[in-house]
């Protein structure tokens, strides 16, 4: 990697992936008789015009900095966690029995316990693959994977069942009124103005910012970060250092899952106010793209976490003033994915050649 | 520029663009999708009729995810359009929290009720609809059992396997009722594989006609009836034409209808609770060249004399969702 200096690698590698992205999205648009232009324009708009489109940016990129940080933590040890989304959805099941059965006084406490319980739900989930990789070597991608499947379904089974509320829908009771966390709306309401009206941002977001500050620190400021990253770097040479696998293993991929748990508590008490079937809706998995795209630094991951904040309320904003089908809006936001996740070495492979040209020059 | 220059310019921007209001009405459609065959589709068809029939324009959107729901709600409110229809029991949740901030702008709800004054709600008499199928099944089978594929398990699909069975004892009290949930999730309106497993199913138990109320799913089940030769009755939309000579008949629910109605009405569109049964053309069969020559003189007569005495009030069909039981059927 020492091919390119650090900035091409942190910023031009992903602008000219997003450029690539864009430019094919536009041929797209064009294809079916749209306006690229306008409908990008459309897209700024919605998403970054007003405060109330900031607020679902926010929303959306809260979501997906914490999946984001899963990926990024779990990767530092080279696991790739991809059960992201089915420990989010434990995490949901955490907060929603957490704010149901307990009588908070306070949001403030309803948010330390919901938190506490999404971390734990979601940690509890990751551990038993991580138990598998560790003492079986099961291998986590194929056991997280099925694991998301099995959160589903194990969702299903208490929507229709024990947490019921009555009615058609499967989901849980409204929670009581002491756990809705403040918005956007209520914090930043100055008399007159209203901004971010009717936005789902929450005071999450700012627990969102703090876990990033959080990883950052565990992981280049810890012995423990430091054991994390000599595992991921070589196994048999962290061995040899004295460090335990197992340990390493099991602690990273809990801290993992507690990180993915913890979006429940933006989704589920923050936005929602009840448990719903799906309620991860995929972050789980845009979170992977979203922790390569930050380069698996939090930082990083806070701004990927941005732009795909912005996708999803641009695509919206797309899916409501155009009548470009639902369907297209998922292709372009599928396309950004694809080049700045799973295509990032074509655009590498020839800047590091170009770049070794240079120096050799 | 400083954070707050942005926020104000920003709220300036909202400011302008909110002074661009049209009237135009606007209709939501649920997670399906709006060309799912059946419920989404019909809604579609009663906004594509009213576009049509006036050369006006409407806003639409098909949404991606339930936190999308509010979102479309408050964006087409505050753009102006009037009246917004959605299609579906899902938007109740978020309808009944955000109807009271546009109190100048007229919801329509399809499928559930929203107890707000600027609200319309539509429900349907499926039960009366299903009775009249259920009655034809019950004359069309030689086996004197008839049989009901429902998408997913809720109150709403009961309702529509309770008028059925009512109906096909009403017509024959011999005759034996098969009723099968496809499932308990929303994965059950579009999942044609088991339709078709639980009419073969069925079919083994000695069902000669299979009524689907499943979505998607009904795409299977009226398949597998044609290919085993049996009678199907298809559900919401006319689907006679999908499989001519087994379709049997399809109960319509006419959700076009509602679209159209509250369209057509404008933003003085009635607000309050509305029930649409066979008497006002909410429900019903279709009857067209594609099933014309299965139905026998004695089944219309019955089938009129039964819709008379619906009408009337001579005879009550049971309505599941009224206390959550079946006097026809013990689920």
């Amino acid at each position: 990697m020492d091919a390119m200096p650090k900035w091409a690698d942190v910023i031009l590698i992903p602008v000219i992936s997003i450029l690539l992205a864009a430019i094919l999205s536009a041929l797209v648009i064009l294809a079916i008789g749209e306006n690229p232009w306008a409908a990008l324009k459309l897209m700024v708009d919605g998403a970054l015009g007003s405060t109330y489109g900031w607020g679902y940016t926010i929303y959306y990129a809260t979501n997906f900095i914490f999946t984001g940080l899963a990926v990024a933590l779990a990767s530092q040890a080279k696991l790739f966690n991809i059960g992201g989304e089915g420990q989010a959805l434990l995490g949901g099941l955490g907060v929603a029995i957490v704010c149901l059965y307990v009588p908070w006084p306070h949001w403030t406490l309803a948010l330390l316990g919901a938190a506490a319980a999404a971390a734990l739900f979601g940690a509890a989930w990751a551990a038993i693959p991580a138990f598998l990789q560790a003492k079986r070597g099961s291998h986590i991608v194929i056991t997280t994977i099925m694991f998301n499947f099995i959160a589903a379904a194990l969702l299903n089974y208490f929507l229709i069942g024990a947490l019921k509320a009555p009615g058609m829908e499967p989901a849980t009771a409204k929670f009581p009124e002491p756990t809705h966390l403040p918005s956007f709306q209520d914090m930043f309401n100055f008399g007159d103005t209203t901004f971010f009206r009717g936005a789902p941002a929450n005071v999450t977001f700012f627990v969102a910012i703090a876990a990033c500050v959080f990883v950052w620190a565990l992981v280049w400021r810890t012995r423990l970060g430091y054991e994390i990253r000599s595992f991921g770097e070589s196994e048999s040479a962290a061995k040899y250092a004295g460090i335990n696998p197992t340990k390493i293993i099991m602690v990273t991929m809990l801290i993992s899952g507690a990180l993915a748990g913890m979006m429940a508590i933006n989704n589920v008490q923050g936005e929602a106010e009840r448990l719903v079937l799906n309620a991860a809706e995929g972050a789980g998995f845009i979170g992977i793209a979203v922790a390569l795209m930050g380069r698996n630094h939090p930082f990083g991951v806070l701004l990927a976490a941005l732009l795909f904040g912005f996708l999803y309320q641009g695509g919206a904003e797309l899916a409501l003033w155009t009548s470009i089908p639902r369907e297209l809006i998922i292709v372009i936001q599928a396309l950004v994915i694809l080049f700045t996740g799973a295509l990032d070495n074509m655009v590498r492979m020839p800047l590091a050649r170009l770049f070794l040209s240079l120096r050799r020059a | 520029m400083t954070l707050t220059q942005k926020l104000f310019g920003a709220a300036a921007t909202v400011a302008l663009t909110a002074g661009t209001a049209t009237a135009d009405p606007a209709i939501l459609f649920d997670l399906g999708g709006k060309f799912d065959k059946s419920f989404n589709e019909s809604a579609y068809n009663g906004a594509q009729r009213w576009a049509d029939e006036t050369g006006g324009s409407y806003a639409e959107v098909e949404i991606q995810s339930d936190a999308q729901r509010e979102q479309a709600i408050r964006r087409f409110a505050e753009s102006g359009a009037n009246p917004i229809v959605m299609a579906g029991f899902s938007w109740a949740t978020p309808l009944g929290e955000v109807a009271a901030d546009y109190p100048d702008t007229k919801f329509t709800i399809i499928d559930m009720v929203v107890d707000a004054p600027n609200v319309r709600s539509v429900v349907f008499n499926e039960h009366e609809g299903s009775y009249l199928v259920g009655m034809m099944a019950a004359m069309a089978s030689e086996t004197d059992t008839v049989s009901f594929v429902g998408g997913m398990d809720i109150p709403l699909i009961r309702n529509f396997a309770c008028g059925y069975a009512q109906g096909a004892l009403a017509a024959n009290p011999d005759v034996t009722v098969i009723a099968n949930m496809t499932g308990t999730t929303p994965a059950a309106w579009n999942d044609p594989v088991k339709g078709s497993e639980l009419t073969l199913a069925q079919i083994s138990q000695g069902s000669d006609v299979v009524y689907a109320a499943a979505g998607g799913t009904g795409v299977g089940v009226l398949q597998t009836a044609a290919d085993s030769d049996i009678y199907s009755i298809g559900v919401d939309s006319n689907q006679n034409y999908l499989h001519p000579g087994s379709v049997l008949t399809s109960m319509l629910k006419r959700v076009d209808n509602a679209v159209y109605e509250s369209f057509t009405a404008g933003d003085a569109v009635e607000t309050g609770f509305n029930v649409m049964g066979l008497n006002n053309g909410g429900v019903g069969y279709a009857v067209d060249e594609n099933n014309e020559a299965l139905i026998t003189a004695d089944m219309q007569t019955a089938l009129d004399d039964a819709e008379a005495k619906i009408i009337s009030g001579e005879i009550a069909v049971h309505n599941y969702n009224s206390d959550e039981t079946c006097p026809a059927y013990d689920f």
